[in-house]
C-alpha cells in the first residue's frame, strides 16, 4: 500500500470515529438537556423553602432525582404522602442525611482537570456551617440524633491502568468543636477480642447510637464485621461477620444490614437483613432483591432503601421483622431522612 | 559491546555497526519510524484506556449506585492470568517467521473492543470481566510490542528509541483523563458518552497500528540470522530455553531481585500521603507528578543509557528509588518533601521501564526478541507482585515505617548483588 493510500485511510477513519465519537458525545449533551424538562407522568417539584426544624407534620427529605430543573437538590414531601408533590430546596447533593437541624451533604465540585468532593455541614436553613475536602466519590452520610456528630464515607480509587484496588475513607466530626477524625481506619481496632493491625482495613458506613457511640462496617482480609465505635476512646470492637452498612433503629436495639448471602449470584450478593444486637439473631426481611444501600429506619418497625429505578433509584419500604412484602414509597428518589 | 551478544553464535560481531538505516550522510540519531509509529499507537491507546480508568470509579458509584468494592476480587487472578498471557504473546509473535505485528494487533483490538462492552455492562461482575479481556489484550501486546521496538532499532540507539516510546504512552495516559473529563462537562454526566469516544480512540490506535507499522520488523542482521538456520519457528521449548543464556539469565534475576524490593505505587502514594500528612484530597495528583517526571526524562535517560550501558543505569534508577525510600523514611515532612520523593519516583521509572527492555533485547538474538522481552517483563511484574503481597502483611505485622525500612534495606542487598551479576556479564560480553 502506498504512503498516500494509507494516509487517506487514516484521514477517512478519523473522519468516521471521530463523527461516531461526535455523535455519542451530542446525543448525550442532548440527552442531559432532555433531564431538565420535567416528565409528563413525573412527580411535582416546586422550589420552596426547606427547613430542618421541627414542622406539624412528619416529613421525609430525600435528593430529588426527577428529572427538572430541581434534579439532584435535597426536595421533602410529607411522610404520610411520599408520593405527592415535592419541596425542593436549591440544594444539590450526592449523599444527604439529617437530624434535629443538622444536615450533612456531600456535593461534587467540577473542575476543569477532575471532580473534586466536599463534605458540608448545613444549619436548620440548609446554609452552609462548614465544609471539609473529601478524599473521594461519596457514598453513606450520617448525623447523629442530636444533630451533633457527623459521619461520612468516600471512595478513593488508586489511578494506576484500569486500576480496580477501591479502598473507602470514613471521618467524623464533631460539630460543636469541629474537630475531624478524617480517617476511622486510625482507630485503635479490637477484633475478636484482640488488637488487630492491618494495612487493608476499610471502614464505611457509620451509624450513631448516640454523640459517642456508633456502629459501622470494618473490612479486612476479605471478610467484613459490624463494629461498635466510640469517638472519644478512638476504638472499633468487632461484633458480628458478614454485616455491611449497618443502620441502627430508633430504640438501638436492632440494626440492618446488608448481608452477603451463599448460594446468591455474585451479580447481587446481598440480602437485607435485621440483627438483633442483644440475642445476635438476624432475620432475613421479606425484601428478596440485591440490596446495595444503607437502609434508613422509618420507625422501630419500617425500614426505608434504595433500589435502581427507571430515573436513577426509587425509595422502597418493607417490614423490619421478616413479615410483609416490599412496597415502592416513592419513585426518582434516593438519600432518604425523616424529620420530625 | 554487549550488543555483540545477540549475534554470539556467529562470529561476526565486527559488522554490529552496520546496519540497514545508517547509510552514510543520514544521521544515525533519528528514531526509526516503526518506533514512532508503535509510540502513536501506545499514545492513543492510553488515552483510551485512562479515559475508561479515569471514569469508571464514578461511573459505579455515582451513576450505577453500586459499591466498587467488589473490582479488588479478580485483581490477585488478573495478575497471575495477565502474567501468563504476556509469555504466550511473546513466544506466539516469534513464530511463524515473527508475528509480532497480529499478535499485537490482536492485542491492542481485544481491549479496544472492551470499551463498547462497558456501554452494556452495568453489574460489577460483567465489568469486571470486562477488565479482565482488556488486561488480556494488555498483555498479549506487551511483548511483541517491545520486539518490534528493539527490532527496528539500532542496537546502540535502543535506550533511546524505548524512551521516545514510553515518553508517548505516558503522554496518552496524561491526556485521557483530561479528554474523558471534558467530554464528562459536556454532556453532564455521560459516561456511555465517554466509554463510545473511548471506544472511537481505541479503534483509531489499532488503525494506525495496521495501517503504519511494517508487516515484518528486521534488521540486517536478524535477516542473516534467519538465512543461516532453516525457517524453523521456536518452539515453546527453545523460549524457555532462552535461560540457559547467561546474559538473559542475569538480567532476569536481577529484574526479579529488584521487583520483589520495589514497593507497588499504590502503596507508595498511600505512605506518602500518610508519612507527609498531606491532605487526603491532594492523593490523586500524587500518580500525575510520577508521571510527568518520568514523561520529562524518560527520552534524555533512554539516551544515557545508550552511552553508559543500560544496566548500569538501570542498577543507578533502583539506586534513585532507594533515595526516595530515604526521604520517606525521614523526618523530613511536607510539600518539598513529597515533592521530592514524586521526582525521584519518576526517575526511577525513567531510568529504568525503557532501558530494561533495552538491555533485554541486547541479550536475546532477534528470533526470540518477543520471548525474551515477555521472559523479563513477567519476571519483573510478578516479583512487584509478591513484593505487595509481602508489604502489606509486613505493614500489618510491623507498622508502615518498619515495611518501608525493611524493604528498602532489601532493595539495597538486592542492588549490591545485581551489581555483581550484571558486572560478570559485562566482562563475559566484553
Amino acid at each position: 500500500m502506498t504512503r498516500t493510500a494509507r494516509l487517506s485511510i487514516l484521514l477517512a477513519a478519523v473522519l468516521l470515529l471521530g463523527a461516531v465519537g461526535t455523535g455519542s458525545v451530542l446525543y448525550a449533551a442532548h440527552r442531559s438537556g432532555m433531564k431538565d424538562q420535567q416528565q409528563a407522568n413525573g412527580p411535582t417539584v416546586r422550589a420552596g423553602t426547606v427547613s430542618l426544624r421541627p414542622t406539624a407534620g412528619r416529613r421525609l427529605l430525600v435528593r430529588n432525582l426527577a428529572w427538572g430543573p430541581h434534579r439532584d437538590e435535597i426536595a421533602t414531601v410529607p411522610a404520610d404522602d411520599p408520593e405527592g408533590p415535592r419541596t425542593a430546596s436549591g440544594v444539590k447533593c450526592l449523599r444527604f442525611h439529617a437530624a434535629a437541624g443538622t444536615g450533612v451533604c456531600l456535593q461534587a465540585v467540577h473542575g476543569a482537570l477532575q471532580d473534586t468532593y466536599r463534605a458540608v455541614v448545613l444549619d436548620a436553613h440548609l446554609r452552609e456551617r462548614h465544609r471539609f475536602p473529601a478524599a473521594g466519590i461519596p457514598t453513606r452520610a450520617r448525623v447523629s440524633p442530636s444533630g451533633r456528630m457527623v459521619a461520612w464515607t468516600v471512595f478513593v480509587s488508586g489511578d494506576s491502568y484500569a486500576g480496580t484496588n477501591f479502598s473507602t475513607r470514613t471521618a467524623v466530626v464533631d460539630t460543636r468543636t469541629w474537630a475531624i477524625d478524617d480517617n476511622l481506619e486510625t482507630f485503635h481496632i479490637v477484633k475478636d477480642g484482640r488488637t488487630y493491625r492491618a494495612a487493608d482495613t476499610n471502614v464505611w458506613g457509620v451509624t450513631f447510637a448516640d454523640d459517642n457511640r456508633f456502629y459501622a462496617t470494618l473490612a479486612t482480609g476479605g471478610r467484613t464485621y459490624l463494629v461498635r465505635g466510640d469517638v472519644t476512646a478512638r476504638t472499633l470492637t468487632t461484633l458480628h461477620r458478614n454485616v455491611e452498612c449497618p443502620s441502627l433503629s430508633p430504640d438501638g436495639t436492632r440494626v440492618a444490614y446488608k448481608k452477603r448471602v451463599k448460594g446468591a449470584s455474585p451479580d447481587a450478593p446481598w440480602r437485607l437483613y435485621v440483627l438483633n444486637l442483644h440475642t445476635m439473631k438476624e432475620t432475613p426481611t421479606a425484601e428478596s432483591r440485591d440490596i446495595d444501600d444503607q437502609a434508613l429506619w422509618a420507625d422501630d418497625d419500617t425500614l426505608v432503601y434504595a433500589l435502581p429505578g427507571d430515573y436513577g433509584s426509587d425509595l422502597w419500604t418493607v417490614p423490619a421483622d421478616g413479615t410483609g412484602t416490599a412496597r415502592r414509597l416513592m419513585t426518582s428518589a434516593v438519600a432518604p431522612a425523616y424529620l420530625g | 559491546m554487549y550488543l555483540a551478544d545477540s549475534r554470539s553464535t556467529g562470529s561476526r560481531g565486527t559488522e554490529a555497526a552496520v546496519v540497514p538505516d545508517t547509510r552514510p550522510g543520514r544521521r544515525p540519531a533519528a528514531v526509526p519510524p516503526t518506533v514512532l509509529a508503535l509510540g502513536a499507537v501506545s499514545l492513543i491507546t492510553d488515552v483510551s484506556s485512562e479515559m475508561v480508568a479515569a471514569v469508571l470509579p464514578l461511573y459505579v458509584v455515582t451513576a450505577l449506585g453500586l459499591s466498587p468494592l467488589g473490582f479488588g476480587l479478580l485483581d490477585g487472578i488478573n495478575n497471575g492470568v495477565g502474567a501468563l498471557v504476556r509469555l504466550a504473546g511473546g513466544h506466539l509473535a516469534d513464530r511463524g517467521g515473527r508475528r509480532h505485528k497480529v499478535v499485537a494487533g490482536l492485542g491492542y483490538g481485544l481491549s479496544a473492543v472492551c470499551k463498547p462492552l462497558l456501554l452494556l455492562a452495568h453489574t460489577l461482575p460483567v465489568i469486571s470481566a470486562v477488565l479482565a479481556v482488556d488486561r488480556t489484550g494488555k498483555g498479549l501486546r506487551t511483548a511483541p510490542r517491545d520486539a518490534m521496538i528493539s527490532l527496528s532499532t539500532e542496537p546502540e540507539h535502543r535506550g533511546r528509541a524505548f524512551g521516545v516510546h514510553r515518553a508517548m504512552d505516558t503522554t496518552g495516559a496524561l491526556l485521557g483523563p483530561l479528554v474523558a473529563f471534558a467530554v464528562l462537562r459536556a454532556t453532564v454526566d455521560g459516561y456511555d458518552a465517554v466509554f463510545a469516544v473511548s471506544g472511537c480512540v481505541a479503534a483509531l490506535g489499532v488503525l494506525v497500528l495496521l495501517l503504519f507499522v511494517p508487516r515484518r520488523v528486521t534488521l540486517a542482521d536478524a535477516d542473516a540470522d534467519a538465512e543461516r538456520r532453516p525457517e524453523r519457528p521456536p518452539a515453546l521449548r527453545d523460549s524457555l530455553a532462552l535461560l540457559r543464556r547467561p546474559d538473559l539469565r542475569r538480567l532476569t534475576v536481577c529484574a526479579t531481585l529488584l521487583g520483589l524490593t520495589t514497593v507497588s505505587d499504590s502503596f507508595l502514594y498511600l505512605l506518602l500521603q500518610r508519612e507527609g500528612n498531606l491532605p487526603a484530597h491532594l492523593f490523586p495528583l500524587l500518580p500525575l507528578g510520577t508521571a510527568a517526571v518520568f514523561l520529562l526524562l524518560a527520552v534524555p535517560l533512554g539516551a544515557l543509557a545508550d552511552r553508559v550501558d543500560r544496566r548500569r543505569l538501570f542498577l543507578a534508577g533502583h539506586g534513585v528509588l532507594l533515595l526516595g525510600y530515604g526521604v520517606v523514611l525521614s523526618p523530613r515532612h511536607g510539600v518539598p518533601a513529597v515533592i521530592a520523593v514524586l521526582v525521584l519516583h519518576g526517575t526511577f521509572y525513567a531510568a529504568t521501564d525503557g532501558v530494561l527492555a533495552a538491555a533485554t533485547a541486547g541479550t536475546v538474538p532477534a528470533r526470540h526478541q518477543g520471548a525474551g522481552q515477555a521472559l523479563v517483563g513477567t519476571a519483573q511484574a510478578l516479583a512487584r507482585f509478591a513484593c505487595s503481597l509481602a508489604f502489606g502483611a509486613a505493614w500489618s505485622l510491623w507498622g508502615e515505617r518498619t515495611a518501608l525500612a525493611v524493604t528498602a534495606a532489601a532493595l539495597a542487598v538486592s542492588a549490591v548483588v545485581a551489581s555483581f551479576l550484571l558486572r560478570t556479564a559485562d566482562e563475559v560480553s566484553a
